[in-house]
């Protein structure tokens, strides 16, 4: 104990005695055990890829059965309940399930490796997000296996419609916790991102040197730990209605509905940067890569990155225009929406500086990186149109604004994720997908992608209002929506050819073995797929492109890598942490425990322990006892030393040692 | 981490594994309370909106607060801040014995601020006939304070695992970051309770 008190004292060796820690930790490196317990970022990043592809297939199916129902008149493919539960699931999905997880999936897999890095900053809470985020997916679509059926007051669950009153069924329920623990795994996650990429960062990488997909990870990020709040209190407030009879919005006793939309826009429109930053991020690598030129102005377009996400805080009340905010709020919020287009479109003029005088490479994602910038340039117009007032008063709630942001999200978030997915395949898995096949998806997806969209535009301004599940003949609309839902079929059918390209590279696509593209970032400077443990030796950044400058200073950098390895190795070597099972573990004990708050049905009587307040205590039982456990685990690990010979890169040549 | 940096005095401030020098654990902390102050600012913001529209039925705040206790208990939270920076200083020079009594302290004092919690709200409810679903301010100040108690009964929580884990040797100087980084959780839980206690109770007296 004596020598605890006074630690100066202790040497090196009396350190290493004094602590006899022998902890079992699970090392399966295959098998289901190794993914359940898996710290890697890449592993990570890998499973949330699966699972949002998994869930575009879902919300894609849900987006035709709405579009069949729209097809004719008074159609009745679905009920008006089943249209209700489909739209809402169909934004959901979309939103939580697809676009942000692959987002995600690209933050936790590429940022790591950009910034020259061997893992996030806490693996296991990494691991945490993850689990945590697939809880959420389960509560959520629970209700399609149950009774109660799907949530169905759409995506945004305005108050009074999600309200004990007009939902009693525990579909909203569900909706509301499922939502909340998204929530709280996208804020560890982002809380993680931002921790890695201001602290791991290699030497040399300064911020300004920082690629551009790593600035926008950071910039969402922040905007996910700032806005989340906002819609996680509303959640709350609406849970605390639903289960102990509060009046947060109970008109009767002086609640008001309109701070649901309120809190909740504080947070929908930042979302709206989270969706759509991570894939100008995606765009900046591409185009600079396949343009043969380093990105044009680089340090404007990060700036306009960062001023977008802030003033992305200010312009909420623009998807309130109609509710009556007063002359003053709706010309202040009108000019500060038109005033974020500015650094928009100072991005736009950056990517076509890139593209001018390059030496343009057309291969598959460069196609959807060009699809992007102009398709994203459509979207954005008609959102400037929106930032005026009075036009708005006139398209809300139509089909011009559901126009206008499938323009942004497909056209914009999909077409870089879909571009990303291609572009970083090859190093992922170390095979390339098939070029000619490639290409005729994005050709059959942009078609299909205009032909069912472009229509709405028209519909909307000829008065089709959204969210209403039929129409009659005599209103002019049939053609258009006859038209879009052929359009649907033509992006499903591409969307179809793409995961097929994908799932035939995955299998038979031909080997590379390092940067097939010539591209100009670190992640590129590895073998493909890279090592568990990422770098041998940890690169030193001499410029914003790093492995643009390796490549035309070989000789240099091999010189300064092998001194690295040198010291690095009499260091104690790579450090690895642990793989854990506790972040699993924890997100178990949170499935159980939202069951219990959104499934079952409430106990009879107060004071009594019923099967309610059972399963929700055993829940968080588990919880807190997995966080005790992962805590005592402690963030140790352990060394691997390669053996020093060029291209000794198999993981079989090395040694693991304890410490 | 690696062992090689034990035999040196462990600079405190500044972590040379990092990009920055601030320790990970420190940062994330930070970022984490930057986002629970969005947390608490909602409901904050909410309760002073529903303040400024109140329903003809809705209680007089005056009339159910009792001042004294709530400045009582104020008053023991920040000194148990107090004593959480002392138990860091202790940590950080090595000295488990002082930091074992400044953390039992912090505890004590957090566990009197959560008992007059406790007192409070079934004063509320048995004796004003205040409850959290029979007026709009019985909502938004349960809702409010519970949550700010909530924080508390973590941190506490959270202390009292430090406490007991000081006992089983593992604890050093080494580790004063996870010490100093429970520290900021705590300092900030105070800062929230400074003002909630001046936007809800103090507003009310003005």
């Amino acid at each position: 104990m004596d020598a605890l008190v006074k630690p100066h004292f202790l040497t090196k060796e009396e350190t290493t005695h004094a602590k006899p820690v022998e902890r079992w930790h699970p090392t399966a490196k295959t098998g289901l055990m190794s993914w359940l317990t898996t710290v890697d970022h890449k592993r990570i990043g890998f499973l949330y890829g699966i699972t949002a592809l998994i869930f575009l297939v879902v919300g894609g199916l849900e987006a035709l059965m709405i579009r069949i129902q729209l097809a004719v008149p008074n159609n009745t493919f679905l009920s008006s309940q089943q249209y209700n539960e489909m739209f809402t699931m169909h934004a959901t999905t979309m939103i939580f399930l697809v676009v942000m997880p692959l987002g995600a999936a690209f933050f936790n897999f590429i940022m790591p490796l950009q910034i020259g890095a061997r893992d996030v900053a806490f693996p296991r809470l990494n691991a945490f997000s993850f689990w945590t985020f697939v809880v959420g997916a389960i509560i959520i679509n629970l209700g399609w296996f149950l009774k109660d059926g799907a949530p169905d007051a759409g995506w945004f669950g305005y108050a009074p419609l999600t309200t004990k009153l007009y939902s009693p069924s525990h579909a909203i329920d569900m909706w509301v916790m499922g939502l909340q623990l998204l929530g709280v795994a996208s804020i560890a996650a982002a809380l993680n991102f931002i921790a890695t990429i201001i602290n791991l960062r290699a030497p040399g990488m300064t911020m300004m040197r920082l690629p551009v997909f790593t600035w926008m990870t950071l910039v969402t990020s922040f905007l996910i730990i700032l806005s989340f709040p906002a819609i996680t209190i509303a959640l709350v407030e609406i849970m605390m209605d639903r289960l102990f009879n509060t009046n947060f919005f109970e008109v009767s006793h002086g609640g008001m509905p309109i701070l649901w939309q309120h809190l909740f826009w504080v947070f929908g429109h930042p979302e709206v940067y989270i969706l759509i930053l991570p894939a100008m991020g995606i765009i900046s690598e591409i185009l600079p890569t396949f343009a043969r030129k380093p990105l044009f102005g680089y340090p404007i377009v990060v700036f306009s990155g960062a001023s977008i996400g802030f003033l992305g805080f200010g312009v909420w009340s623009h998807h309130m225009f109609t509710t009556g905010l007063g002359t003053i709020a709706t010309a202040a919020f009108s000019l500060m929406t038109m005033a974020i287009a500015v650094p928009t479109g100072v991005k736009i003029f950056n990517w076509i500086g890139t593209l001018w005088g390059g030496h343009l490479t057309m291969r598959t994602p460069m196609m959807f990186a060009l699809g992007f910038v102009w398709m994203f340039m459509l979207g954005g117009f008609s959102g400037v149109m929106h930032s005026a007032a009075p036009a708005d008063f006139q398209q809300h709630g139509s089909y011009f604004v559901v126009a206008h942001f499938h323009y942004v999200l497909i056209g914009g978030s999909l077409f870089a994720l879909l571009s990303g997915v291609h572009y970083w395949f090859p190093l992922i898995f170390g095979r390339m997908a098939n070029e000619f096949w490639g290409k005729v998806s994005f050709w059959v997806i942009f078609v299909g992608f205009n032909v069912t969209f472009f229509p709405m535009h028209f519909l909307g301004l000829n008065g089709m209002p959204r969210r209403t599940f039929t129409y009659d003949g005599n209103m002019g609309w049939n053609d258009g929506n006859m038209i879009c839902t052929v359009g649907a079929f033509v992006l499903g059918i591409g969307l179809a050819i793409y995961m097929g390209v994908m799932l035939q590279a995955y299998y038979r696509g031909p080997r590379v073995t390092k940067d097939p593209w010539d591209a100009r970032t670190l992640e590129w400077s590895l073998p493909t797929p890279p090592p568990e443990y990422n770098y041998r030796v940890i690169p030193t950044v001499h410029a914003r492109d790093g492995w643009w400058y390796e490549k035309h200073h070989s000789a240099e950098i091999a010189a300064e890598k092998a001194e690295h390895a040198k010291s690095e190795d009499a260091h104690g070597g790579i450090h690895m942490p642990f793989q854990s099972i506790w972040p699993f573990c924890a997100s178990c004990g949170i499935l159980i425990g939202a069951i219990g708050v959104s499934v079952i049905d409430a106990d009879p009587g107060p004071g009594l322990i019923g099967k309610k307040l059972a399963i929700t205590l055993l829940g968080g039982l588990v919880m807190v006892v997995s966080i005790f456990l992962w805590a005592l685990e402690g963030s140790e690990g352990y060394h691997l030393h390669l053996e020093p010979e060029e291209g000794a890169d198999n993981p079989k040549s090395a040694s693991a040692s304890h410490h | 981490m690696s062992t090689h940096a034990a035999v040196a005095p462990i600079d405190h401030h500044n972590d040379p594994t990092t990009s920055t020098g601030i320790p990970n654990k420190k940062l994330l902390m930070w970022l984490f309370l930057a986002s629970d102050c969005m947390f608490f600012g909602c409901l904050i913001s909410t309760h002073l909106i529903y303040r400024l529209h109140p329903p003809p039925d809705n209680p007089i705040a005056k009339n159910v607060f009792s001042i004294e206790l709530t400045s009582f208990s104020t008053f023991i939270l920040l000194m148990s801040s107090l004593m959480m920076a002392l138990a860091v200083n202790a940590i950080q020079k090595g000295n488990l014995k002082s930091m074992r009594w400044s953390l039992l302290t912090t505890i004590f004092f957090g566990c009197i601020f959560l008992g007059c919690q406790v007192y409070e709200f079934r004063n509320f409810v048995y004796e004003k006939h205040m409850t959290i679903s029979n007026s709009i301010l019985g909502s938004t100040f349960f809702t409010l304070t519970g949550t700010h108690g909530l924080h508390v009964l973590i941190g506490v929580i959270w202390l009292t695992g430090m406490l007991i884990y000081s006992f089983t040797g593992r604890l050093s100087e080494r580790n004063a970051i996870d010490v100093e980084s429970m520290g900021l959780y705590w300092h900030f839980v105070d800062i929230v309770w400074i003002v909630i206690f001046t936007a809800v109770y103090l507003l009310e007296y003005l």
